[in-house]
């Protein structure tokens, strides 16, 4: 194997556009679907990451959101459900040169395939997790996913659905998540922004998109993304800079003993001093927890960049232990093998 | 002292003797078994293993379900079982010999260690009366030795506490057994030197002395008045090791893989008895083995396809319930065409069955257990030792067909040990993969037109950016497709290209006359019993013949015409009849079932038996 990693080398490789990320499969999302965006925006993200394209995959599980490496001009691979993260593990470990992306949903990553997103985590495989969050089943039309709201009503539960949702973000960072973002589908800077964090991120990153459903949980984060009230109910996470949000910046995050509140400054004497103050390389996950908790309406909804922190990654310590064994026994002949232990001689 | 020469007791000589050594599972059965087994083997014998050991790790000790044993078979001519009824049964406590008494043969050698034979003992083993002393014991040639005291006091003057004096009674037991086979102590001492003297230099004196001590009661006392000799066996020439079913898979994963010029991405979650194989296969990280010990069974096999895909022979490894959780992915793996090797080292089932116990109960799981038509090639070795060309074997028609394989085993045969001639790496033919490179002429689902494999094309390579998965694929193109009649010929190429592999294996051998009254037809780890039951047969002048086959999806080409050629076929398998529904309904041949469920092989007494059933 090469001593790149995900895919990246140093030759002047052919500057490629955005067309050439694009397939020639039609695109069969419905019209108005969140799913659209996040497509163009990765296709206009990858000429930019240095890496060549035969060297970019892209794995799936089973979802509208997992169509999505049919469409991308990359190599790709559409799998089952739920287990996207487990067969990128074994391609990135086994194949450290290359850059993996795993295109997955909410039901597909926390219900169905829950399991192998804690341990992609925890192992820090250096993949890019890519969860669009639809609170929906979309593919399936319209049952409850597990970050579907509770009491809401929905074809599987038209009572009111009965279990409490999950904040992915706190998943991933409770599973020990070197890389912890979300973004926003209408947001398409911030999107292409928090995209090539995570892309440049060795270990996994993990990026939770707010997507828009418009057939079956249509306007699911209009609270947040209407132009109107946006600012007042968006966090901006900019690392080393006070936690200010609103119109005029002039709220701001406060934390008194172990919890947060919003605060004004200017009023009861509160100054930018007095507010957090966003450090995504802190060592223990505390603050970016913290973060991933706020939620509208108490607080406004965090974006950008939770947690990004530098750890060993499996693919590498895999790479090592072979080396390593390599230095003490040499490279593997069959005939010692075979000759090992006690041997003895017939005739 | 250990030449045989220096007896002076009479020396008879024996064919073939069967040992089963049983004790409490702390007493170390499995260790003295594997000691006496690597002995015999380097002394030249042909041998056979069966380890036995209780579910729960830590049974209650002295308690029947605690018992644990292990049984050898070695001889001077060639052998293929363990052997039914023991020769000489080593009781290290009441439940052992509660346990295993019934089966010792009549007149057989019995080694009791009198010192466990307390009442506390012996109320839990269940016996009321002392069978020491109450006649139990009549029918056997028994030898009554008190181990524990004769062993500590052979200990005395060490720095121990009694209960770690009292561990090393297994090597006292097996000092005692290498007097009476006139086997030499070297091999097991040189154990001992690379095991524990630096890292623990009293239990390596320990074990020395107790190994010694029980050699020299032996010698010594007047209790045994003959010891036995078994002659070497006369094995084909060449240089042998001992191995075992595990050892033998995980190095013939490795050389398959060398022989392909791949490296190996191997997976499991932890299950008894696949585990074995795990627990070798890690020590090859230098020949490119990378492991990756999975959250579940599921996450393994995806992680071998993910390592298919890029260009890797992904392998997992797992028992029954396993197979079931990496169904779903198995069929992944059929439908975007990769290479995947799936091991299946079966233990005896439903659920969770009876895990360390054998079985062959997976074979209809392995042909049927998916949605839809999905075939997948299965192929299962018969010894210990054919493990290691089997597993070669897999990776091969892997690679040609690109499609899941599995490798149907035992924990029988995983945990069994035989002597193995080793080969010479450059005797073993190599196998080239191509690769494509030129974006021009590539099509993902364009196929080879004699084996019907689709290219393997693996990311990195320039201009062949694809995408494949679950979703029906267009012939040719690969992209996804709902049309009806493509659905229909995708499915049926996908399934012929499994028949195809039938012109890519060996024809079926017949042992034995080409035609007849009786065919045993046998598969996995029956070969054994099956084969040391029609050779008696023969003997005897019975018209019977066997096939054993190794390869079970698809099966040979000449398979029906033999079948044809027998009055009648029997079918003896662990399970209920599964290669027997297989049979009948692929020939329409009403082949006789002999199935045995007790998670236990087959004794060569019971094939016998039925045979002369069938014979008349
Ligand atoms: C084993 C299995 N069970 C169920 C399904 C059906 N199924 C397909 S996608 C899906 C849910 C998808 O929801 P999500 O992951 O949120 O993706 P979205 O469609 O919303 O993008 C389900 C239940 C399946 N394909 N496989
Ligand atoms: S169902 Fe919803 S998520 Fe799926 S494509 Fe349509 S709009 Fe998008
Ligand atoms: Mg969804």
């Amino acid at each position: 194997m090469s001593e790149a990693t995900n895919g990246k080398v140093n030759s002047a490789a052919a500057v490629l556009t955005r067309k050439d990320f694009t397939s020639d499969q039609e695109v069969r999302w419905c019209p108005g679907c969140g799913d659209y965006s996040i497509l163009a925006q990765t296709q206009k993200v990858m000429p930019d990451l240095g890496v060549p394209r035969e060297k970019i995959v892209f794995v799936s599980g089973i979802g509208c959101s997992s169509r999505f490496p049919y469409y991308m001009q990359t190599y790709g691979f559409h799998t089952i459900h739920g287990r996207a993260p487990a067969i990128a593990t074994g391609l990135k470990a086994s194949r450290p040169d290359l850059m993996v992306w795993v295109i997955t949903g909410d039901g597909d990553a926390l219900s169905i395939g829950g399991n192998h997103i804690l341990h992609v985590l925890r192992r820090n495989v250096d993949v890019k997790i890519v969860l669009f969050n639809n609170r929906i089943y979309g593919l399936t039309k319209g049952q409850y996913s597990p970050t579907s709201e509770l009491g809401k009503k929905v074809k599987s539960a038209p009572m009111g659905v009965p279990d409490a949702p999950l904040s992915p973000l706190s998943v991933a960072i409770g599973a020990e998540a070197t890389f912890v973002a979300r973004t926003v589908d209408t947001d398409t800077k911030h999107l292409v922004a928090t995209l090539e964090r995570a892309a440049a991120h060795k270990g996994t990153a993990f990026v939770e998109v707010y997507q828009n459903c418009n057939i079956y949980n249509d306007r699911a984060f209009a609270y947040m993304t209407e132009r109107s009230v946006r600012d007042d109910r968006t966090l901006y996470l900019q690392h080393g800079e006070p936690m200010r949000f609103g119109k005029e910046h002039q709220r701001g995050i406060r934390l008194r003993g172990l919890d947060p509140e919003v605060v004004t400054i200017g009023e009861d004497g509160i100054s930018e001093e007095d507010l957090l103050r966003h450090d995504e390389h802190r060592p223990e996950g505390t603050l970016a927890y913290l973060l991933s908790r706020l939620d509208y309406p108490e607080f406004p909804v965090p974006v950008g960049v939770l947690r990004d922190v530098q750890r060993p990654t499996y693919d590498g310590l895999l790479e090592e232990q072979e080396a390593q064994a390599q230095q003490r026994h040499g490279t593997g002949d069959l005939d010692a093998l075979f000759n090992q232990g006690d041997t003895w001689v017939v005739g | 002292m250990t030449s045989q020469d220096t007896l002076d007791k009479p020396v008879e000589e024996l064919e073939s003797v069967v040992i089963r050594l049983a004790g409490d599972s702390g007493d170390g059965m499995q260790l003295t078994g594997g000691q006496f087994t690597r002995t015999t083997a380097l002394f030249g014998n042909d041998i056979s293993t069966l380890p036995d050991f209780p579910a729960e790790i830590r049974a209650p000790a002295g308690s029947l379900p605690g018992v644990s044993s292990f049984q050898l078979n070695f001889s001077s001519h060639d052998i293929f079982t363990p052997g039914d009824a023991p020769n000489v049964l080593v009781a290290m406590n009441p439940a052992a010999l509660k346990v295993h008494l019934d089966d010792l043969e009549d007149g057989g050698i019995l080694v009791v260690n009198t010192d466990a034979f307390s009442k506390t003992n012996l109320h839990k083993a269940g016996y009321t009366n002392n069978p020491l002393g109450d006649g139990t014991l009549s029918k056997y040639r028994a030898f009554k030795v008190p181990i524990t005291s004769l062993n500590a006091k052979a200990l005395d003057g060490l720095d121990m506490t009694q209960r770690q004096t009292d561990r090393s009674k297994n090597f006292w037991a097996l000092g005692l057994l290498y007097w009476l086979y006139n086997r030499p102590l070297e091999a097991s001492l040189r154990f001992l030197e690379e095991r524990f003297k630096e890292s623990n230099p009293t239990v390596y004196e320990a074990n020395k002395r107790a190994l010694r001590a029980g050699y020299n009661y032996g010698d010594t006392t007047e209790i045994f008045t003959t010891a036995y000799r078994v002659r070497k066996a006369h094995l084909p020439d060449g240089t042998y090791r001992n191995m075992t079913g595990a050892e033998a898979t995980a190095m013939g994963f490795v050389t398959g893989a060398r022989l392909h010029r791949k490296s190996i991405f191997y997976t499991a979650y932890p299950i008894t008895p696949a585990s074995e194989v795990l627990h070798e296969i890690v020590h090859y990280k230098h020949f490119g083995v990378k492991t990756f010990q999975a959250e579940d069974e599921i996450a393994a096999v995806s992680a071998a396809i993910g390592a298919s895909f890029g260009g890797n022979l992904g392998l997992t490894c797992t028992s029954g319930p396993g197979v079931a959780l990496k169904s779903e992915a198995i069929n992944l793996a059929h439908m975007v065409e990769l290479p995947l090797v799936i091991a299946d080292i079966q233990r005896a089932g439903p659920s969770t069955g009876m895990p360390t116990k054998t079985e062959q109960g997976d074979l209809l799981q392995c042909m049927f257990g998916r949605n839809s038509d999905s075939a997948c090639a299965i192929i299962a070795p018969a010894t210990p030792g054919d493990c290691f060309y089997m597993a070669i074997e897999t990776f091969r028609l892997a690679v040609k067909f690109m499609t899941p394989v599995f490798f149907l085993s035992d924990g029988y045969l995983g945990n069994g040990a035989e002597p193995w001639r080793v080969p010479s790496a450059s005797d073993l033919e190599r196998y080239g993969v191509v690769h494509p490179t030129d974006p021009d002429d590539f099509a993902a689902y364009r196929r080879d037109p004699e084996t019907l494999a689709r290219p393997w094309a693996v990311p990195g390579t320039p201009g062949l950016e694809h995408r494949i998965g679950g979703l029906e694929k267009a012939d040719i193109t690969g992209n996804v497709s709902y049309d009806p009649r493509n659905h229909e010929l995708m499915t049926k190429l996908r399934n012929e290209k499994i028949e195809r592999i039938a012109n890519d294996i060996p024809l079926q051998e017949v042992y034995g006359d080409p035609e007849g009254k009786l065919l045993v037809l046998s598969w996995g780890s029956t070969y054994g019993a099956v084969i040391s039951a029609v050779d008696k047969l023969r003997e005897q002048g019975e018209s019977v013949s066997h096939a054993h086959l190794r390869y079970l999806n698809p099966l040979p080409k000449n398979l029906e015409d033999i079948l044809q050629r027998f009055d009648t076929v029997l079918i003896p398998e662990l399970n209920l009849g599964q290669l027997r529904l297989l049979i009948r309904a692929r020939f329409l041949i009403d082949a006789v079932g002999f199935p045995k469920v007790q998670g236990l092989p087959f004794k060569v007494s019971e094939i016998i038996e039925k045979c002369e059933e069938l014979l008349g």
